[in-house]
């Protein structure tokens, strides 16, 4: 008797878990921002302010709608100063699933678009990274043009994709 | 150290309020704007457009120093006065309370500067207006803190706040399409609002954001108002009696923008007009503004708005027979380039 309800119970977790993994069933994001200092010359410069969706207006007003329209969850933003000179944002968007991220992605492309290898497929360009990881999407923004920008922004987004 | 921008900042500060202790004059409204009011509908609308090449260098640092002669041009021209004293006079009821409603939404980096901000509060205060009689307002202090702004409540210099301080009112009130909560701040404090928005793209809906779309930052739930391009709400909005009489005069800040991808900072469309987009008729305003955004798209190769589905039609909306907020006819229009 004891036997078999252990059996069962093993086998509906199972059940969940297997579940779980055939739709894509995302884990709860832990912090996805590198503490001060973890990625070399990058240290976090404001706390974590988190959206959901339906206050993600407050944070990008007038853009939110393609964002909820592709199925955000919410977005979390904080802010990085790179060797106490170079302002930056990342935002970290999750999405119901894969096919929003990118929706999202693919939606803002432009020509001069670099390739680069983050997450499942990634962008660059001279002030900004952007990539989709699953069910996330990151987008980070630097505020001033510098020979240092592009590369330190890629570091910057390594170590975002490290934690997601 | 101070940054410079922390240095400009307090220097700033510090001539305001040496500027405070100057015999305040009473105007009341006489001045431009009345004599505009009182000109016949058959009138042209003033529009200035002040440009300096020379505001933002090659890193696309702004030269904040040059900020005030540019906005004195910008207002000597609009004016016909030289004298920056005299001629802001004509424009604010130098006894009342003066709003300056920045636009902030976009995020650091696609914000109302900071150093035009503090240069109309240093011109306000040697016109007279008192320091605490400037309120400088936007929807949240993060909003104002894009805009390198501080937040200030103290009574005794420039207040700096946003709605979240302020508050709405309880009462909704309606035109058109629209039924809005309206922020405190323009309801009870402010006789009269001047208009600081930022000219950006707004690629999801109304095409141009910049005078009229600065006033969804005065009402409670702007998401609300967004659809159908925006259209016919920005308009409705504008027709709402506090904004229409109150919200006067616009200096719109158009010294950097983005031309695609906005209304958030978007780095690979920023570009530098340089300029400030100054007037009273905000149809005019906005449509100058429209223009030099489809000028710099042309340039850059990008569609017209048009093309890319989201042609501004709030504008046209705006100067129709039910909204008259002004016109979107340039021959209506005196557009002065200097």
């Amino acid at each position: 008797m004891f036997r078999s309800r252990g059996w069962m119970l093993a086998a509906a977790a199972m059940a969940i878990v297997l579940a779980g993994a055939g739709t894509g069933c995302k884990k709860k994001l832990s912090d996805p921002f590198p503490a001060s200092g973890a990625i070399a010359g990058w240290e976090k410069a404001s706390d974590t302010r988190v959206f959901a969706a339906k206050d993600l207006w407050q944070y990008i007003d007038g853009d939110a709608d393609q964002y909820i329209a592709a199925g955000v969850v919410s977005t979390s933003t904080s802010d990085y100063k790179y060797r106490g000179q170079l302002e930056a944002t990342v935002d970290v968007h999750t999405m119901n699933d894969a096919a929003g991220a990118r929706k999202i992605l693919e939606a803002g492309q432009t020509k001069d678009a670099k390739t680069v290898q983050l997450g499942d497929a990634g962008v660059a360009y001279a002030q900004s990274a952007i990539f989709r990881k699953g069910p996330y999407l990151v987008r980070i923004v630097a505020y001033e043009s510098t020979p240092d920008t592009p590369q330190a922004l890629l570091a910057l987004a390594q170590g975002v994709e490290a934690k997601l | 150290m101070k940054s410079r921008r922390e240095f400009i900042k307090t220097t700033a500060a510090g001539a305001l309020i040496v500027g405070s202790s100057a015999a305040a004059e009473k105007l009341g409204l006489a001045g431009v704007l009345d004599q505009n009011a009182q000109r016949a509908e058959t009138a042209k609308s003033k529009v200035v457009i002040a440009r300096d090449a020379a505001l933002h260098g090659a890193g696309g640092q702004l030269d904040e120093k040059r900020v005030q002669t540019l906005l004195d041009s910008a207002i000597a021209a609009y004016t016909g006065r030289d004298r920056p004293v005299e001629a802001w006079k004509r424009i604010v009821p130098v006894d009342k309370v003066i709003g300056l409603k920045v636009n902030g939404l976009g995020g650091k980096g696609i914000s109302t500067h900071a150093a035009l901000v503090l240069a109309i509060c240093e011109r306000l205060q040697q016109a007279g207006v008192k320091p605490g009689n400037i309120v400088v307002w936007e929807r949240d202090a993060h909003s104002l803190e894009a805009c390198g702004l501080t937040v200030s409540t103290d009574r005794s210099r420039v207040r700096c706040y946003g709605n979240d301080v302020g508050g709405y009112e309880d009462q909704p009130v309606a035109f058109g399409s629209v039924s809005v909560k309206l922020a405190k701040i323009l309801t009870r404090e402010c006789a009269m609002v001047i208009g600081l928005p930022i000219l950006k793209d707004h690629s999801l809906g109304c095409g141009v954001t910049f005078a009229m779309k600065n006033m969804y930052g005065v009402v409670e739930r702007p998401q609300d108002l967004h659809a159908g391009g925006c259209n016919p709400a920005i308009a409705d909005l504008n027709c709402i009696p506090a904004i229409r009489e109150k919200v006067r005069f616009t200096i719109g800040d158009a010294m950097s923008s983005v031309y695609d991808g906005g209304p958030r900072f978007n780095p690979e469309r920023l570009w530098y007009p340089n300029a400030l987009i100054v007037g009273e008729d905000r149809v005019a305003v906005d449509h100058t503004a429209w223009q030099m955004i489809e000028r710099k798209r042309a340039e850059a190769g990008v569609p017209t708005l048009e093309a890319a589905g989201r042609r501004p039609l709030y504008i046209a909306t705006a100067a129709d027979a039910d909204h008259r907020l002004g016109t979107n006819d340039p021959q209506r229009m005196h557009l002065m380039e200097i």
